[in-house]
């Protein structure tokens, strides 16, 4: 058999084939019956444009979008993350957002956390005027400075030392639509158990064992 | 519970056929391998003599030159591909290196070229990722493959023409990958974010160099396909099916684009960029040394347990959200299995270096493929117990997963692909290397360099893993810790990028320097020329 290609190639996708069956097939298949819970509304327009903002950005690559069980860590929920999320919560989710990341918070429920919208912008334009600690990107790129706002502008609130020049920063639109994806991350609603029973419960088994 | 219980026992029942028919299949002498299989890559009378034009050039008698003056005879075909993708393959290191530096640097200065939206924390990171993965490490492995599969099959590459064609159109996408991420047309799954028509195109090249590759193993002058060609094989019919269905638009969403993102991501470097690197060293190690693998028929066992294993562990990087309890576990469990064909190859690789410890003080280049081989063994095992709940716990959504990761794909692949550039550049352009010097250097650069980097993002990772776990401990509080380890973080990639400028350099020398031709290619052709 290992003198010839074709049965180590025939070998070689059989293996991964049943991989294939195993990690993508039957779980898509248990998790795609999952039907939108009562408390979560499909994505608005332009929530859709901000979650794409989201995207391109690459906010993903800090941060998370599944606050993890009390079983497995009481901090989660203790930073305000909130509570542990399931399959069904992501349904309208094109591309997942899940992250493997946390140089910032999680963000699954930031909407609720942190409604403000001025918050946001103020953040967004300069994370370190809110926090001195911070790490984030500056995303200046989101806005626009003008001598003085016109009627309709959305002016982002900042202490002095962040205005350049004395000008006003006002948001632009991929910058409002952002914030509005943002604010729309709320998975604070209850689950039932049937739910609840669709995301990794190996935690709790280890907690009943004790 | 119905339906897990139906799963599990599912995949017992598999895993059992599967042991079953390997057995079956032994039994049957239909995967017999002896240790004269594992002689398959040497010419009669050729064991005993290592073989490394940086270390061992003036040891070569009349014999030796034949032999490599008989090889080169069967480079000829596949030179201007191989030079074009080894080209190819360090320049997207070089720009990959200082994305990667940038993104590096952003941590810890987060205003440092905050202006565009092109240079976002974001989008610089995605780029270095798709530089170094598809580019330089992708690139690498197959510029070594299109060299040593002739070489191993005493054949010129067949259809160069068309493996080349190949090279450009894989490049082509590389770049357009690389510049549609920059300009924000990400799709959004770490390791996927090229948009899919630039995906079909990176298919196209790939398809060609591998109807290239496959159809020189169909011409192949030799009996037994040596262990290298077996990885190399699996990995050229794995990297496709994953990156079609992975890629396949409009089909996955939700937590179910999650799994097959992260058991997409887990393969691409266990069942492509793995093999590539295992493959190069299972052929290189010996071949320096001049003796055959220790065991061969442990190879077997090596090459199956990975595909079968490593095939399923992707969703460990799911554990602890909102997946289904059952796939978490399957991968845990198969996690845990790596430690088999992990040890396989351990014993192999290091069982060949470690008799012939005179070959490793002598060539640098053997010192490239082996510590890199090493890292292999370390990063599985480390990959093996990061997927262990309680672990993964501490390290999930840290800097210490990063710092495994360039311990697989640099610590390992890159420091292998180091090696074998090295090994094959002088033997494929008959000249030498202008400055052998270079090499100590580069090679104490990297280590240096990746040594601060790996310590630095393991400790910090791990603190920032325990700072996550602690109730009440602010968030800042732990931004403001990992400071000083993303410092040190930077400082380790400035080594290791300026070690990659000197081996760029070094390689641009050696191409087009015309001065200093080596006198193998007046030595007559030892019998071998005979087959081609």
């Amino acid at each position: 058999m290992m003198n010839r290609l074709l049965p180590i190639a025939v070998g070689a996708i059989a293996i991964l084939a049943f991989a294939t069956l195993m990690l993508v097939i039957l779980p898509g298949i248990q998790i795609r019956i999952e039907e939108a819970p009562a408390g979560l509304q499909p994505y608005t327009a332009q929530e859709l444009a901000g979650r794409q903002q989201y995207v391109n950005l690459g906010c993903v690559y800090c941060h998370s979008q599944q606050p993890r069980s009390h079983e497995q860590t009481l901090a989660d929920a203790a930073q305000g993350w909130g509570r542990p999320s399931v399959a069904a919560d992501y349904v309208y989710d094109r591309p997942h957002q899940l992250g493997t990341m946390r140089t910032g918070p999680d963000l699954l429920n930031v909407g609720a956390r942190l409604p403000s919208a001025d918050w946001h912008l103020t953040h967004l334009y300069q994370p370190r005027a809110i926090f001195d600690w911070s790490n984030m990107p500056a995303f200046p790129f989101l806005f626009e400075e003008k001598a003085q706002a016109e009627p309709g502008d959305m002016v982002v609130k900042l202490p002095p030392e962040f205005r350049p020049d004395g000008k006003t920063i006002v948001a632009r639109q991929p910058a409002l639509d952002l914030v509005a994806y943002l604010q729309s991350l709320d998975r604070s609603y209850p689950v039932d158990n049937e739910k609840n029973a669709v995301r990794d419960q190996g935690f709790a088994k280890r907690l009943e064992d004790r | 519970m119905t339906t897990m219980g139906l799963l599990l026992a599912l995949s017992f029942v598999a895993s059992l056929g599967a042991l079953g028919f390997l057995i079956w299949a032994i039994a049957n002498r239909q995967f017999s391998v002896n240790q004269q299989d594992a002689a398959s890559i040497f010419e009669p009378g050729e064991i005993g003599t290592p073989d490394d034009s940086t270390a061992f050039q003036s040891h070569k008698d009349a014999k030796q030159q034949g032999f490599d003056a008989a090889r080169a005879r069967i480079d000829e075909a596949g030179h201007k591909v191989v030079v074009l993708m080894v080209a190819g393959a360090v320049l997207a290191l070089i720009v990959g290196s200082l994305f990667g530096l940038i993104s590096s640097f952003k941590l810890h200065l987060p205003d440092f070229l905050a202006d565009s939206a092109v240079m976002t924390f974001g989008r610089v990171r995605t780029m270095h990722l798709n530089l170094v993965s598809y580019g330089w490490l992708s690139m690498a492995g197959i510029a070594a493959a299109m060299w040593m599969v002739p070489r191993m099959f005493r054949t010129p590459l067949r259809r160069p023409n068309l493996a080349f064609f190949g090279a450009c159109v894989w490049m082509t996408a590389t770049t357009l990958a690389v510049i549609a991420i920059g300009l924000g047309y990400s799709e959004g799954a770490e390791w996927l974010e090229m948009p899919w028509p630039v995906g079909i195109l990176l298919g196209i090249g790939g398809a060609c160099m591998a109807i290239a590759l496959v159809d020189t193993a169909r011409h192949r002058q030799v009996h037994h396909i040596y262990v290298t060609a077996w990885y190399l094989i699996g990995g050229l019919c794995w990297f496709p099916i994953l990156f079609f269905i992975a890629k396949f638009p409009g089909l996955h969403a939700g937590v179910q684009h999650a799994t097959v993102n992260w058991w997409f991501a887990h393969n691409v470097l266990g069942l492509w960029l793995t093999p590539l690197g295992v493959g190069t060293a299972y052929y290189l190690i010996p071949k320096i040394v001049g003796k055959p693998v220790f065991s061969y028929a442990v190879s077997l066992l090596g090459f199956w347990g990975l595909a079968l294993f490593y095939s399923q562990v992707g969703i460990h990087h799911l554990i602890g959200g909102p997946v289904p309890t059952w796939v978490v576990t399957l991968s845990i469990v198969h996690s845990m299995m790596m430690f088999i064909p992990v040890i396989a190859v351990a014993i192999n690789q290091h069982g060949t270096v470690l008799a012939n410890l005179w070959a490793f003080k002598q060539s640098v280049t053997l010192r490239f493929v082996s510590i890199g081989a090493l890292m292999y063994t370390l990063a599985s095992f480390q990959g093996s117990l990061e997927a262990l709940r309680s672990i993964n716990s501490v390290t999930h959504f840290t800097h210490y997963t990063v710092g495994h990761a360039h311990l697989g794909a640099y610590a390992f692949t890159s420091m292998v692909m180091f090696g074998a550039f090295y090994y094959m550049l002088p033997l494929l352009t008959k000249r030498e290397w202008p400055w052998p010097r270079l090499l100590n250097l580069h090679f104490w650069l990297v280590v240096v360099g990746f040594s601060i980097y790996f310590f630095a993002v393991s400790i910090g990772g791990w603190l920032q893993g325990m700072g996550l776990l602690e109730v009440g401990r602010p968030f800042g509080d732990i931004t403001r810790m990992l400071q000083p380890y993303l410092q040190a973080r930077s400082i380790g990639g400035i080594l290791m990028t300026f070690g990659h400028l000197i081996f760029a350099v070094h390689i641009a020398a050696l191409l087009l320097n015309k001065q200093t031709v080596r006198s193998v290619a007046s030595v007559q052709p030892a019998a071998i020329a005979e087959t081609v």
